[in-house]
């Protein structure tokens, strides 16, 4: 192989890696709250969306600047978090995860129709003042094309991903939500209030479903297509394990890499446009030999 | 004799024979060295303190769990491992310790999928309700209304099960697996949290069965009252190992047994 | 005191196996029937054919599709959209290839199709539950969509993608008018309700529900899991494939992928949950709102002279909530709410 070729297929693995970060961040917020409340989060991607288009709306129609529109958004979030916990989410308790399932598939429906109604269905823009050009430094050295934004996108998500794993294990409410998501009734037992770190989970979930939003958005443009990297992350679980955080950082970087390597290098025989289903094809297949993926527990059925 | 009842029938040959079956869960072992056998027509009782492995004895005799080691013989023919579906075929049938019953059906219905086994027709047949398939429907539908007289659910016969208290939703369990018309019944603690009362019906309908349609039935059960009362004879699992076997006498002088019971070291 | 059954004795089993044991239903369905193939025809405009009762035939037809899999044998997919398009697919290479092809015998042969995929795509539901298999049944969506605009073999070589259906002609008789596609849609559909009624009441819908409710117990009484999950795969995707034939030939006149997207399947999920899970009954009720709803939404924003982009939000948000609400309030859905209504029917005025 020569080193063209090497080259080539390095700057595409490493544009499949950094989509998979993103991947990743999405994922993140779906282990969270399917950990704590056993509840798999179709809605996390229309989240992204309503929270990117929440702060671009916000920043368009007010004229103000991110510094402002940013933290008002993660207010937002935070109050949509804990009012899906309170009005979808608690009446629904001990039901089947299926029907769980169901309910967060009707919050897709009704975050995307709310979001397009407060803000409009234009494409928005999102300048986070970062610029999408290759990384000089390393095209220099190596003639490896990797964009500047991408490598700060991927900074932002390792420090994310800290400040999770620091809130989980260091804080009073991190303790508090380990327990739930070990057993609810022990936790209740305990006194923890069940209903309270649930919201909060979902506030939190809310909280990185903005990071990723805005992202995502600056990066491509504020637009429905957002909603769609949900079905991105649900074969990133499967390969992760639905319960495991490392799990769904490392099966966000594989599906990345591994969809943009099959679209660049199988692609063009079959006529293109395999990213919308590989994903799945390798997750399933995975599936079949693994069942609790990577790093998930391993599910024991008793009669 | 400790066989008061059951006048009319007479215990047979032996049909069932477990040999030394042992099953392990990773590296919990569950049973360890099983043998025992089943006669014709007779009430056996499997008795244990809890954890002792009698649900896994069951579970192995139709097939849902897997022996490691150790011959199933069924009538006259041994297997490693019984699969389900021919047990089902061979005419075992049981009833399930946490009442298994298809709760989105009703008492009918779930009586109905007892007789599955009995239904010929394809769906394609079923589908256009034509020939063969509206026979069979009608045909087994009178077998199951004459199951549902004889363990008398009359009453709730298009109730949905969920509805249904604690003691019928076992009489229903009961009323399916005898549907299938069955050689050899199990039943998994057919009377775990019934009061006296229920007890006694449930009892009755038990030896009633054994007695009418000649049924062999393996029974788990905790009351000994129960046990000692109906059951010809009884074996007795501690920690996965066969401790005791023999008639409700022999079983109650057996020092083994009363240590097991007791506690006593 | 009019929908009673005192004094409707049943003295066999043949009559109370019936398909509607009590009088009263009977004349209802067979008063619906009249309605529907002949007075519906003398008097709705085009409009009404053409957008509502036809889509409406077609969607209950899908959604009674899904509802046998996912109501009655408690498999979830989220690919119902992509079995309408191996069935709208299936019959318009049957017609364009085979001379001479009868549009009926397209439609089954499609539907046949369907079934076949659905099977195919059924396998992995033996080894993985829940929303593994709906990840699985998304992947299906995904892949059947894929398949079918980059194959062009599938499109006969369309360079557009977009291809105009052949005209449906039975028996010399020509189904181009909006009255005779919705008579025939029908007739189809109300011949395929009774089958799936027929078979939810016998054995195979009993194995479906057992199934659902309980598997080991289900395997323990001698229904074989395998051949249960899968038939529920193959009559389901039938239903699916001919609804999808139908959805290209008698609704929209042309066949493209772009027609069976995600959110189609989605829509036909909302339809089993907002009719009621596991009911043929609900099947209809649940696509009736469903293609209601919108028609209504637009007739409210019109006068309340809010803008029009506003009508495709409000419904989506509307199509939310209500899956919320029904999941919470009614899990079993209109058609649930409907028995109980029947039910304090039947003892009205007289409830002690």
């Amino acid at each position: 192989m020569d080193i063209e070729a090497l080259k080539y297929f390095a700057t595409v693995l490493a544009a499949g890696l950094l989509t998979g970060v993103m991947y990743a961040l999405v994922a993140l917020g779906f282990v969270m709250i399917y950990k704590a409340s056993g509840v798999f989060n179709f809605a996390q991607g229309a989240m992204v969306f309503f929270a990117a288009l929440t702060v671009a709306g916000i920043s368009d129609k007010f004229g103000v600047s991110l510094w402002i529109a940013v933290p008002i958004g993660v207010v937002v979030m935070i109050v949509l978090g804990f009012l899906i916990e309170r009005i979808v989410l608690r009446p629904l308790v001990n039901q089947h995860e299926i029907t769980l399932f169901m309910a967060t598939i009707g919050l897709t429906f009704f975050i995307e129709g709310l979001a397009q109604l407060l803000w409009g269905s234009t494409v928005r823009t999102l300048d986070l003042g970062i610029q999408d050009v290759p990384f000089k430094w390393l095209i220099d050295r190596t003639g490896i094309l990797i964009s500047q934004f991408d490598l700060i996108a991927a900074g932002i998500c390792g420090l994310l991903v800290a400040a999770l794993a620091l809130l989980f294990n260091k804080t009073k409410i991190g303790r508090a939500l380990r327990a739930v998501a070990d057993d609810h009734q022990a936790a209740l037992t305990v006194g923890i209030p069940l209903h309270y770190v649930w919201g909060v989970v979902w506030a939190v979930a809310g909280f990185v479903a903005l990071v990723a939003g805005l992202l995502w958005g600056s990066r491509n443009g504020v637009q429905f297509s957002l909603t769609f990297v949900a079905l991105k992350a649900l074969p990133v679980l499967i390969l992760g394990g639905f319960t495991s955080v490392p799990g769904a950082i490392v099966g966000g970087l594989i599906i990345g890499a591994t969809e943009k390597l099959a679209e660049v290098y199988i692609g063009p025989f079959v006529g293109g446009g395999i990213e919308g289903w590989f994903p799945y094809v390798l997750a399933l297949l995975f599936l079949l030999v693994r069942p609790e993926g990577l790093f998930g527990e391993k599910i024991i059925r008793r009669i | 004799m400790t066989v008061a009842q059951g006048a009319g029938r007479q215990i047979g040959d032996v049909i069932l024979k477990v040999d030394n079956i042992s099953l392990r869960f990773g590296g919990v072992k569950a049973l360890t060295d099983i043998s025992f056998d089943v006669r014709e027509h007779e009430i056996r009782a499997i008795i244990g303190p809890n954890g002792a492995g009698k649900s896994s004895m069951l579970n192995v005799i139709n097939g849902v769990y897997t022996p490691q080691e150790g011959t199933i013989t069924f009538h006259g023919e041994v297997r490693k491992d019984m699969d389900t579906h021919q047990a089902a075929e061979n005419g075992i049938a049981r009833t399930f310790q946490n009442i298994a019953l298809f709760t989105g059906m009703t008492v009918l219905d779930n009586i109905m999928t007892g007789r599955n086994l009995k239904i010929k027709s394809t769906f394609i047949e079923q589908a256009f309700w034509f020939g063969r398939a509206r026979r069979e429907e009608i045909e087994n539908r009178k077998k199951v209304e004459e199951i549902i007289d004889f363990l008398q659910l009359q009453s709730v016969r298009k109730t949905p099960v969920s509805r249904l208290p604690y003691g019928i939703k076992k009489r229903v369990e009961l009323a399916r697996a005898l549907a299938a018309e069955p050689t050899m019944l199990l039943l998994d603690e057919p009377m775990a949290g019934m009061n006296v009362e229920e007890k006694q019906d449930m009892c009755r309908f038990v030896l009633d069965t054994n007695d009418q349609f000649g049924t062999t039935i393996v029974l788990i059960e905790h009351d000994m009252g129960v046990v000692m009362d109906i059951s010809d004879r009884v074996v007795v699992l501690d920690y996965g190992k066969k401790i005791g076997d023999g008639t409700p006498d022999e079983v109650r002088s057996n020092p083994d047994v009363i240590k097991a019971y007791l506690g006593a070291h | 005191m009019i929908y009673r059954e005192a004094g409707q004795y049943k003295t066999t089993y043949v009559s109370d196996s019936q398909i509607f044991p009590i009088a009263q239903d009977r004349y209802a369905v067979a008063a619906l029937l009249v309605i529907a193939f002949l007075l519906i025809p003398l008097f709705a405009t085009q409009y009404i054919f053409s957008a509502i009762l036809t889509p409406f035939l077609i969607l209950a037809l899908a959604t009674l599709g899904l509802n046998i899999l996912t109501g009655y044998a408690g498999q979830l997919s989220l690919g119902t959209a992509a079995f309408m398009a191996v069935g709208a697919f299936g019959s318009f290479n049957f017609m364009t290839r085979v001379d001479g092809m009868p549009a009926l015998v397209a439609f089954i042969l499609g539907g046949i199709c369907a079934a076949l995929v659905g099977i195919l795509f059924g396998l992995p539901s033996l080894r993985i539950r829940g929303f593994y298999l709906a990840a699985s049944t998304l992947a299906t969506q995904f892949f059947v969509l894929w398949a079918l605009s980059k194959v062009p073999w599938f499109t006969n070589y369309s360079t557009s993608g977009v291809i105009t259906t052949q005209k449906v002609q039975i028996l010399g008789f020509k189904f181009d008018t909006p009255q005779s596609e919705y008579l025939l849609v029908l007739a189809i559909v109300a011949v395929m309700a009774l089958m799936a009624k027929n078979m939810v009441r016998s054995n195979v819908g009993r194995s479906w529900m057992a199934v659902r409710d309980m598997d080991v117990a289900a395997e323990v009484i001698g229904f074989r899991i395998m051949r249960t999950k899968l038939t529920a795969f193959a009559v389901s995707s039938f239903y699916c494939g001919v609804a999808g034939a139908l959805y290209a030939y008698c609704y929209l006149g042309t066949v493209e992928p772009e027609a069976y997207s995600l959110d189609l399947s989605f829509r036909i999920l909302f339809m089993v949950i907002i009719g009621g899970v596991g009911s043929i009954l609900g099947s209809f009720l649940g696509a009736g709102f469903i293609v209601l709803l919108p028609v209504a939404l637009s007739i409210i924003v019109h006068y309340t002279g809010l803008p029009n982009s506003v009508t495709s939000n409000l419904e989506l948000m509307v199509f939310g909530a209500l899956i919320i609400f029904f999941l919470i309030v009614e899990p079993h859905g209109l058609a649930r709410l409907w028995q109980i209504g029947k039910e304090k029917l039947r003892l009205w005025p007289f409830p002690h």
